[in-house]
């Protein structure tokens, strides 16, 4: 059996924040998941994938995250206890439902698990920071920093939830959801609820005027929650050294005058910072993000002289205290991005230095000698690649032979933007899901140069679909090449509607009217060069499906 | 040893996407857990893995915060490719007395001219206090049939030399529970390896 399934109290194993998140889920009693594949989230919907049988959860990989998001509220709204997890683009997909859904709020407890990922490890489009959500949305967001406060933070969230009747955002990182480390393990409740949509379209049903009231009644429970994020222990007076800093009571004594803010993967970085070099500060460490728990922010901030706000990207919280302190402490200096960069992810020596020039404390280590030293190294950047036997490989090759000069290539999210890496170099264009069609349409409509554009069939489905009834719509030629391996490949060969044959994606396109239409398996490669050159000189929109499994679906 | 008086080990394992760093970090953390000291490590997951560039950290001893290990901080460097070695140089020093625990193996990357074997070992010098190089591919290769296990051999090998503070045990018992039923046996041949190449 899996070790996550293991039901014995107190037992402590190792687990990934997401496989954290995904045992959070299963004390609390979750009774339906869903997601939509996003690194670093990916392993929630992996995990879930594998157990849900076992763990009597119903589990899907839904089209996109709008419809992953939709179907897990209307699952709450039946009163289960639901999760939906994706990776911070997901979330721009779904937020036209997320903004309402927050107006109305839910029944069954609901967790809504982004994760972010600074540095852009398993991302292409951009450093996106999912913390602008809250101001949008007013959505709280919890932010754990290692995998047991996954666990226990997600329990908490879908009793949050309940109580206030409102989905509850958990934020996590790369360092954060890819961080291993011992968890101490609960038991698991099995949700026994029976699914029930009561009517009731005073909650769900937003129309002018309620739905006024109800943007009234959110701003009035968002006040509420912070009077519970005030108390709650998340939200937590850390120290360095916490016997120079407790006195007998276990209270935090401020003898010292500079203190620090951080939450998340952040927060470990301080901790670490402290103990490298030996200095004990008060550090408050935040659980919330929204709402913030402004009086202890006031009081902490209070009797300081300076503090140093610890964050990844955007200064959100910097600004907070910056509004917070204007009444606590005016004349407090604060520390944040003028000391610490606001691209690419922190790390922990960046936190060190920062420290280090706050406090005047020395490092150890001269950190930027050794970079200098280390920068002189000739390294050799080594590209991912396509897998031996990948059938884009064919693909590209018989596109590079057909195409002529001066052709401009579309890209899209998936394995096939690798495009844009040598040795097939054939990508102009990457944006996000689906745009590779939608963009391609727009330059075909108004210019006469020859365009060839790539889409995954995972990313057809996401959203590939109604840019491609744009292009008939408004009439525009361009040639898309739907890449059918069969599987979403990129985030780790999760299923999709056009994989088991479910859905046969020439019959979407041709029901759409596309004349010129062709499947082609790739390793035909004259059959892929001929068609290529044919469909180029079409006055209409033509598509080739390649059609291929990836090989790693066999194993 | 310095790791004794910090109270914790740093490691950071480097490779390339396919040659199983995944695998194991997760045996060196449950042989952590099994000796009962605290543990973090940091994984990455996604594109890097089609091949690219790999890099893990683990961090274990007592009360581990960071999940990555700190620039010019890690006690071992467990390189499974050549080349990969000059990435980890960022988080090796002498200050640390870094040890680097070298597989003698190089993948090439298609259309570059990479650093030869002595101009690698040239600037490891001047980041490390030692390097151990072993053909770990090749003689897992020869003695168990596939070089697929070369770092299960590297691993176990850290312990058995005292690189690693944990206890070759400990890491057979990992084994047993990370790898699955059907790969038991070939690597339990490869920790073997690992025993009669330290004599
Ligand atoms: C909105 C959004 N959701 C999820 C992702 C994560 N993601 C990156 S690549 C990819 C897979 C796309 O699959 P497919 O289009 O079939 O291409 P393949 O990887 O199979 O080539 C996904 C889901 C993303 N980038 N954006
Ligand atoms: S995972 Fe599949 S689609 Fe991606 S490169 Fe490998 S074979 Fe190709």
């Amino acid at each position: 059996m899996e070790e996550i399934l293991e039901n014995k109290q107190g037992k402590e194993i190792m687990l990934l924040g997401n496989e954290a998140i995904v045992r959070g889920a299963l004390e609390a009693g979750v009774q339906f998941v869903s997601t939509y594949p996003g690194t670093p989230a990916s392993e929630i919907g992996n995990t879930f994938y594998k157990i849900a049988k076992k763990a009597g959860v119903v589990f899907e990989f839904s089209t996109n995250e709008k419809t992953a998001m939709e179907a897990a509220a209307g699952a709450s709204f039946c009163g289960l206890r639901t999760l939906v997890a994706m990776k911070n683009f997901g979330l721009n997909v779904a937020s036209d439902f997320l903004l309402p859904l927050v107006y109305t709020g839910i029944k069954g407890g609901m967790v809504i698990l982004i994760a972010d990922d600074p540095s852009c490890w398993s991302s292409a489009q951009s450093e996106e920071n999912t913390r602008g959500f809250a101001s949008l949305s007013h959505i709280p967001i919890l932010e754990p920093s290692f995998p047991q406060e996954c666990k226990d933070f997600t329990k908490f969230a879908f009793e949050l939830s309940e109580k206030f009747k409102i989905p509850i955002m958990i934020r996590e990182t790369t360092r954060v959801s890819h961080q291993s480390a011992p968890v101490v393990l609960e038991k698991i409740k099995k949700g026994k609820i029976k699914a029930k949509f009561v009517k009731n379209v005073h909650q769900f049903s937003t129309m002018p005027p309620r739905v006024l009231e109800m943007h009234q009644e959110l701003l009035e429970k968002i006040e509420k929650i912070r009077e519970f994020s005030e108390k709650s222990t998340l939200n937590k007076i850390k120290t360095g050294d916490p016997t120079s800093f407790m006195n007998k009571g276990g209270r935090v004594s401020f003898a010292s005058k500079v203190g620090i803010i951080a939450s998340g993967a952040s927060y470990l970085y301080v901790m670490e910072a402290l103990k490298e070099l030996n200095i004990s500060l008060p550090v408050l460490k935040l659980g919330f993000f929204h709402p913030l728990p402004n009086k202890k922010i006031q009081k902490f901030i209070g009797r300081l002289k300076k503090v140093l706000i610890v964050e990844e990207l955007d200064p959100y919280l910097e600004r907070e205290i910056e509004i917070l302190a204007r009444k606590a402490n005016s004349s407090i200096e604060i520390f944040g991005k003028n000391v610490l960069p606001e691209v690419g992810e922190l790390k922990p020596e960046y936190v060190i230095s920062a420290i280090s020039e706050i406090t005047g404390k020395k490092v150890n280590l001269n950190f930027q000698k050794h970079i200098q030293k280390f920068k002189k190294i000739k390294l050799a950047k080594r590209h991912p690649n396509l897998c031996p036997g990948c059938p884009y490989w064919f693909v590209f090759s018989a596109v590079k032979k057909a195409a002529p000069k001066g052709t401009i290539f579309g890209g899209g999210i998936g394995c096939y933007m690798l495009a844009g890496f040598p040795p097939h170099n054939i990508q102009d264009y990457l944006y996000c899901m689906g745009s590779s069609i939608g963009i391609a349409h727009g330059i075909k409509r108004i210019s006469k140069q020859k365009l060839i554009t790539f889409i995954g069939d995972s990313s057809f489905f996401h959203s590939g679909i109604p840019a491609l009834i744009n292009t008939i719509f408004n009439k525009s030629n361009p040639l898309i090449i739907i890449m059918n391996n069969s599987t979403t490949a990129m985030t780790g060969q999760q299923p999709h509607p056009g994989g088991a044959d479910t859905i046969k994606i020439e019959n979407i396109v041709s029901a759409c009217g596309v004349k010129s239409l062709k499947v082609i398996d790739p390793i035909n490669t004259k059959e892929m060069e001929k068609t290529i050159k044919e469909f180029l000189n079409k006055k209409e929109v033509s598509v080739i499906i390649a059609r291929r499994p990836c090989v790693r679906l066999k194993t | 040893m310095e790791h004794i008086t910090k109270n914790q080990f740093n490691i950071v394992i480097v490779g390339t996407g396919g040659q199983g760093l995944i695998t194991i970090l997760k045996i060196i953390s449950q042989a952590v857990l099994i000796e009962g000291k605290d543990i973090k490590t940091s994984e990455l997951h996604g594109l890097s893995q089609r091949g690219g560039s790999v890099e893990v950290h683990l961090r274990f001893g007592k009360e581990i915060f960071s999940p990555l290990v700190k620039q010019g901080s890690a006690d071992l460097v467990i390189a499974l490719e050549m080349q990969e070695t000059l990435k980890a140089c960022y988080y090796a020093s002498k200050q640390a007395k870094t040890i680097f625990l070298v597989n003698d193996f190089f993948i090439p990357i298609p259309g570059k001219k990479l650093l030869g074997k002595s101009a690698i070992l040239k600037n490891l010098e001047k980041f490390s206090q030692e390097t151990i190089l072993i053909p770990a591919s090749a003689l897992c290769k020869k003695q168990t049939g596939t070089p697929v296990t070369a770092g299960v051999f590297l691993i176990s090998l850290a312990c058995f030399k005292n690189l690693i503070p944990l206890s070759p045990d400990s890491i057979l018992q990992a084994i047993k529970k990370i790898v699955p039923e059907k790969y038991l046996e070939l690597n339990k041949k490869t920790w073997l390896l690992a025993k009669t190449k330290n004599l």
